[in-house]
Protein backbone atom coordinates (compact mmCIF):
# COMPACT_ATOMS: atom_id res chain seq x y z
CA UNK A 1 0.00 0.00 0.00
CA UNK A 2 1.20 3.52 -0.79
CA UNK A 3 -0.43 6.84 0.01
CA UNK A 4 -0.73 9.67 -2.52
CA UNK A 5 -1.75 13.21 -1.68
CA UNK A 6 -1.35 15.22 -4.87
CA UNK A 7 -1.17 19.00 -4.60
CA UNK A 8 -1.33 21.90 -7.06
CA UNK A 9 2.42 21.68 -7.72
CA UNK A 10 2.15 18.06 -8.75
CA UNK A 11 -0.87 18.76 -10.96
CA UNK A 12 1.03 21.60 -12.61
CA UNK A 13 4.13 19.46 -13.18
CA UNK A 14 2.15 16.48 -14.48
CA UNK A 15 0.01 18.49 -16.89
CA UNK A 16 3.04 20.47 -18.02
CA UNK A 17 4.98 17.24 -18.68
CA UNK A 18 2.09 16.06 -20.85
CA UNK A 19 1.30 19.51 -22.29
CA UNK A 20 -2.28 18.95 -21.09
CA UNK A 21 -4.25 22.20 -20.81
CA UNK A 22 -7.56 20.69 -19.68
CA UNK A 23 -8.89 23.36 -17.31
CA UNK A 24 -10.51 20.95 -14.86
CA UNK A 25 -6.96 20.24 -13.58
CA UNK A 26 -5.82 23.81 -12.82
CA UNK A 27 -8.67 26.34 -13.09
CA UNK A 28 -10.61 26.06 -9.82
CA UNK A 29 -13.51 28.39 -10.73
CA UNK A 30 -13.90 26.60 -14.07
CA UNK A 31 -13.76 23.11 -12.52
CA UNK A 32 -16.27 23.95 -9.76
CA UNK A 33 -18.60 26.49 -11.30
CA UNK A 34 -18.64 25.45 -14.96
CA UNK A 35 -18.20 21.70 -14.70
CA UNK A 36 -19.65 21.14 -11.23
CA UNK A 37 -16.70 19.28 -9.71
CA UNK A 38 -16.07 19.84 -5.99
CA UNK A 39 -12.45 20.83 -6.71
CA UNK A 40 -9.56 20.44 -9.14
CA UNK A 41 -9.67 17.03 -10.76
CA UNK A 42 -6.75 14.62 -10.37
CA UNK A 43 -5.84 13.42 -13.90
CA UNK A 44 -6.95 9.85 -14.56
CA UNK A 45 -3.65 8.81 -16.23
CA UNK A 46 -1.69 10.10 -13.21
CA UNK A 47 -3.59 7.64 -11.02
CA UNK A 48 -3.10 5.04 -13.73
CA UNK A 49 0.64 5.63 -13.46
CA UNK A 50 0.45 4.98 -9.71
CA UNK A 51 -1.04 1.57 -10.50
CA UNK A 52 2.04 0.72 -12.58
CA UNK A 53 4.30 1.88 -9.73
CA UNK A 54 2.48 -0.42 -7.33
CA UNK A 55 3.56 -3.36 -9.52
CA UNK A 56 7.04 -2.06 -10.43
CA UNK A 57 8.11 -1.40 -6.85
CA UNK A 58 6.95 -4.89 -5.85
CA UNK A 59 8.81 -6.49 -8.79
CA UNK A 60 12.05 -4.56 -8.33
CA UNK A 61 14.70 -5.88 -10.72
CA UNK A 62 13.21 -9.41 -10.62
CA UNK A 63 10.79 -8.93 -13.49
CA UNK A 64 8.99 -6.55 -15.80
CA UNK A 65 5.52 -5.22 -16.37
CA UNK A 66 4.02 -6.71 -19.53
CA UNK A 67 0.51 -5.26 -19.42
CA UNK A 68 -1.66 -2.81 -17.48
CA UNK A 69 -5.33 -2.01 -17.86
CA UNK A 70 -7.60 0.18 -15.78
CA UNK A 71 -10.90 2.03 -15.78
CA UNK A 72 -11.60 5.50 -14.39
CA UNK A 73 -14.57 4.51 -12.26
CA UNK A 74 -14.80 7.67 -10.17
CA UNK A 75 -13.09 11.02 -10.29
CA UNK A 76 -10.92 12.31 -7.49
CA UNK A 77 -10.35 15.92 -6.50
CA UNK A 78 -7.35 17.59 -4.94
CA UNK A 79 -7.32 17.27 -1.17
CA UNK A 80 -8.44 13.64 -1.17
CA UNK A 81 -6.00 11.15 0.28
CA UNK A 82 -5.57 8.29 -2.19
CA UNK A 83 -3.80 4.99 -1.87
CA UNK A 84 -2.69 2.21 -4.18
CA UNK A 85 -2.87 -1.44 -3.32
CA UNK A 86 -2.26 -4.67 -5.15
CA UNK A 87 -3.00 -8.36 -4.79
CA UNK A 88 -1.60 -11.30 -6.72
CA UNK A 89 -4.44 -13.14 -8.46
CA UNK A 90 -2.55 -15.96 -10.14
CA UNK A 91 0.94 -17.22 -10.89
CA UNK A 92 1.88 -19.30 -13.91
CA UNK A 93 5.13 -21.08 -13.06
CA UNK A 94 5.61 -22.23 -16.65
CA UNK A 95 5.48 -18.78 -18.26
CA UNK A 96 6.66 -16.99 -15.05
CA UNK A 97 3.67 -14.67 -15.49
CA UNK A 98 1.84 -13.12 -12.57
CA UNK A 99 -1.61 -11.59 -12.73
CA UNK A 100 -2.12 -8.77 -10.24
CA UNK A 101 -5.23 -6.85 -9.20
CA UNK A 102 -4.36 -3.20 -8.57
CA UNK A 103 -6.59 -0.41 -7.30
CA UNK A 104 -6.52 3.25 -6.38
CA UNK A 105 -8.84 3.88 -3.43
CA UNK A 106 -10.01 7.05 -1.73
CA UNK A 107 -10.32 7.79 2.00
CA UNK A 108 -13.87 6.40 1.99
CA UNK A 109 -12.42 3.06 0.80
CA UNK A 110 -14.13 3.46 -2.56
CA UNK A 111 -12.28 2.14 -5.59
CA UNK A 112 -11.51 5.13 -7.80
CA UNK A 113 -9.48 3.25 -10.41
CA UNK A 114 -9.71 -0.53 -10.65
CA UNK A 115 -6.99 -2.13 -12.69
CA UNK A 116 -5.25 -5.33 -13.63
CA UNK A 117 -1.59 -5.94 -14.43
CA UNK A 118 0.47 -8.74 -15.91
CA UNK A 119 4.13 -9.09 -15.01
CA UNK A 120 6.80 -11.60 -15.93
CA UNK A 121 9.60 -12.70 -13.66
CA UNK A 122 13.09 -12.99 -15.13
CA UNK A 123 13.90 -16.38 -13.54
CA UNK A 124 12.07 -19.20 -11.77
CA UNK B 1 -29.73 1.94 -31.31
CA UNK B 2 -27.66 5.10 -31.52
CA UNK B 3 -29.49 8.36 -30.86
CA UNK B 4 -26.43 10.61 -30.90
CA UNK B 5 -24.05 8.71 -33.15
CA UNK B 6 -25.33 9.10 -36.69
CA UNK B 7 -24.17 6.86 -39.55
CA UNK B 8 -22.02 9.80 -40.74
CA UNK B 9 -20.22 9.93 -37.39
CA UNK B 10 -19.88 6.16 -37.18
CA UNK B 11 -18.30 6.15 -40.66
CA UNK B 12 -15.17 7.68 -39.08
CA UNK B 13 -14.40 4.42 -37.28
CA UNK B 14 -11.24 2.95 -38.77
CA UNK B 15 -9.66 6.32 -39.63
CA UNK B 16 -5.92 6.57 -39.06
CA UNK B 17 -3.89 9.62 -38.06
CA UNK B 18 -0.55 10.30 -39.77
CA UNK B 19 2.31 8.67 -37.83
CA UNK B 20 4.12 10.86 -35.31
CA UNK B 21 7.84 10.56 -34.66
CA UNK B 22 9.40 11.80 -31.41
CA UNK B 23 12.84 11.73 -29.81
CA UNK B 24 13.07 10.51 -26.20
CA UNK B 25 15.27 12.71 -24.02
CA UNK B 26 16.58 12.11 -20.50
CA UNK B 27 15.23 15.51 -19.46
CA UNK B 28 11.69 14.62 -20.53
CA UNK B 29 11.89 11.26 -18.74
CA UNK B 30 13.08 13.00 -15.57
CA UNK B 31 10.29 15.58 -15.73
CA UNK B 32 7.67 12.88 -16.17
CA UNK B 33 9.16 10.73 -13.41
CA UNK B 34 9.23 13.55 -10.89
CA UNK B 35 5.71 14.67 -11.79
CA UNK B 36 4.35 11.16 -11.23
CA UNK B 37 6.11 10.48 -7.88
CA UNK B 38 8.33 7.69 -9.20
CA UNK B 39 10.68 6.25 -6.56
CA UNK B 40 12.87 3.93 -8.63
CA UNK B 41 16.24 5.52 -9.37
CA UNK B 42 16.38 4.41 -13.02
CA UNK B 43 13.28 6.51 -13.72
CA UNK B 44 14.21 9.55 -11.60
CA UNK B 45 17.66 9.64 -13.22
CA UNK B 46 16.14 9.27 -16.68
CA UNK B 47 18.02 6.07 -17.54
CA UNK B 48 14.74 4.38 -18.48
CA UNK B 49 11.22 5.70 -19.05
CA UNK B 50 8.37 4.70 -16.71
CA UNK B 51 5.71 2.56 -18.41
CA UNK B 52 3.29 5.41 -19.04
CA UNK B 53 5.88 7.97 -20.18
CA UNK B 54 4.74 7.63 -23.80
CA UNK B 55 1.56 9.54 -22.92
CA UNK B 56 3.68 12.65 -22.43
CA UNK B 57 5.85 11.89 -25.47
CA UNK B 58 2.91 11.65 -27.85
CA UNK B 59 0.41 14.08 -26.28
CA UNK B 60 -0.43 16.31 -29.23
CA UNK B 61 1.36 19.66 -29.27
CA UNK B 62 -1.11 21.94 -30.98
CA UNK B 63 -1.45 25.68 -31.32
CA UNK B 64 -3.84 27.33 -28.91
CA UNK B 65 -6.58 27.99 -31.43
CA UNK B 66 -6.84 24.23 -31.81
CA UNK B 67 -7.93 23.76 -28.18
CA UNK B 68 -11.57 23.57 -27.10
CA UNK B 69 -12.77 26.24 -24.61
CA UNK B 70 -12.05 23.80 -21.76
CA UNK B 71 -8.43 23.42 -22.92
CA UNK B 72 -8.63 20.01 -24.56
CA UNK B 73 -6.87 19.59 -27.90
CA UNK B 74 -9.18 18.81 -30.74
CA UNK B 75 -8.35 15.30 -31.87
CA UNK B 76 -8.70 15.44 -35.62
CA UNK B 77 -9.04 11.67 -35.67
CA UNK B 78 -12.40 12.00 -33.91
CA UNK B 79 -15.28 13.79 -35.65
CA UNK B 80 -17.07 16.66 -33.91
CA UNK B 81 -19.38 14.92 -31.46
CA UNK B 82 -22.72 16.13 -30.08
CA UNK B 83 -21.33 15.90 -26.51
CA UNK B 84 -18.27 18.05 -25.80
CA UNK B 85 -17.09 17.61 -22.21
CA UNK B 86 -14.28 15.10 -22.05
CA UNK B 87 -13.52 12.62 -19.28
CA UNK B 88 -10.82 9.96 -19.05
CA UNK B 89 -12.27 6.48 -19.54
CA UNK B 90 -9.59 3.87 -19.25
CA UNK B 91 -6.47 2.43 -20.75
CA UNK B 92 -4.94 -0.90 -21.68
CA UNK B 93 -1.27 -1.08 -22.56
CA UNK B 94 0.79 -4.10 -23.62
CA UNK B 95 4.55 -3.65 -23.34
CA UNK B 96 7.16 -5.18 -25.62
CA UNK B 97 10.31 -3.22 -24.89
CA UNK B 98 11.56 -0.53 -22.47
CA UNK B 99 12.06 3.08 -23.62
CA UNK B 100 15.43 4.80 -23.12
CA UNK B 101 16.91 8.24 -23.80
CA UNK B 102 17.93 8.59 -27.44
CA UNK B 103 15.16 6.33 -28.74
CA UNK B 104 13.30 7.66 -31.75
CA UNK B 105 9.76 6.32 -31.57
CA UNK B 106 6.92 6.33 -34.07
CA UNK B 107 3.27 6.28 -32.98
CA UNK B 108 0.31 5.47 -35.20
CA UNK B 109 -3.26 6.01 -34.03
CA UNK B 110 -6.54 4.54 -35.24
CA UNK B 111 -10.10 5.41 -34.21
CA UNK B 112 -11.09 1.87 -33.30
CA UNK B 113 -14.63 2.27 -31.92
CA UNK B 114 -17.40 4.73 -31.01
CA UNK B 115 -20.52 3.88 -29.04
CA UNK B 116 -22.94 5.45 -26.60
CA UNK B 117 -24.30 4.49 -23.22
CA UNK B 118 -26.86 5.97 -20.89
CA UNK B 119 -25.11 7.36 -17.79
CA UNK B 120 -26.70 8.28 -14.46
CA UNK B 121 -26.81 11.93 -15.54
CA UNK B 122 -27.58 11.52 -19.22
CA UNK B 123 -26.13 10.05 -22.39
CA UNK B 124 -22.43 9.40 -22.79
CA UNK B 125 -20.36 8.81 -25.92
CA UNK B 126 -17.37 6.51 -25.65
CA UNK B 127 -14.61 6.32 -28.22
CA UNK B 128 -11.55 4.13 -28.39
CA UNK B 129 -8.19 5.01 -29.91
CA UNK B 130 -5.67 2.26 -30.64
CA UNK B 131 -2.06 3.44 -30.60
CA UNK B 132 0.91 1.43 -31.72
CA UNK B 133 4.39 2.63 -30.78
CA UNK B 134 7.41 1.23 -32.61
CA UNK B 135 11.06 2.10 -32.91
CA UNK B 136 12.24 3.82 -36.08
CA UNK B 137 13.44 0.40 -37.18
CA UNK B 138 9.95 -1.06 -36.74
CA UNK B 139 10.48 -3.02 -33.51
CA UNK B 140 7.30 -3.06 -31.40
CA UNK B 141 7.52 -1.01 -28.19
CA UNK B 142 3.94 -1.01 -26.95
CA UNK B 143 0.31 -1.07 -27.99
CA UNK B 144 -2.33 0.96 -26.22
CA UNK B 145 -6.11 1.19 -26.26
CA UNK B 146 -7.46 4.43 -24.76
CA UNK B 147 -11.12 4.95 -24.01
CA UNK B 148 -12.42 8.49 -23.66
CA UNK B 149 -15.87 9.53 -22.57
CA UNK B 150 -17.78 12.60 -23.71
CA UNK B 151 -20.64 13.88 -21.57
Amino acid sequence: MRMFEPDTIQLFQYNAALWNAHKIHFDYPYATEEEGYPGLVVPGPLMGDWLTQCVLEWLGEDGSLTSISYTNRKYSCLGEALRSEGKVLSVDAKTREVEIKVNILNAADEIVIPGQALARFNKE
Amino acid sequence: MSALLTPELLAHIGREAPPKTELVTRRDIRKYSIATDQRLRKYLDGDEAPPMFHLSLFWDVVERDQLTPDGVWIDTLVPKLPLERAMAGGLKIDYHRAIHPGDVLVATRVLAAMYEKEGAQGPLIFYEIDTEVKTEGGDPVLTEKTTRIMR
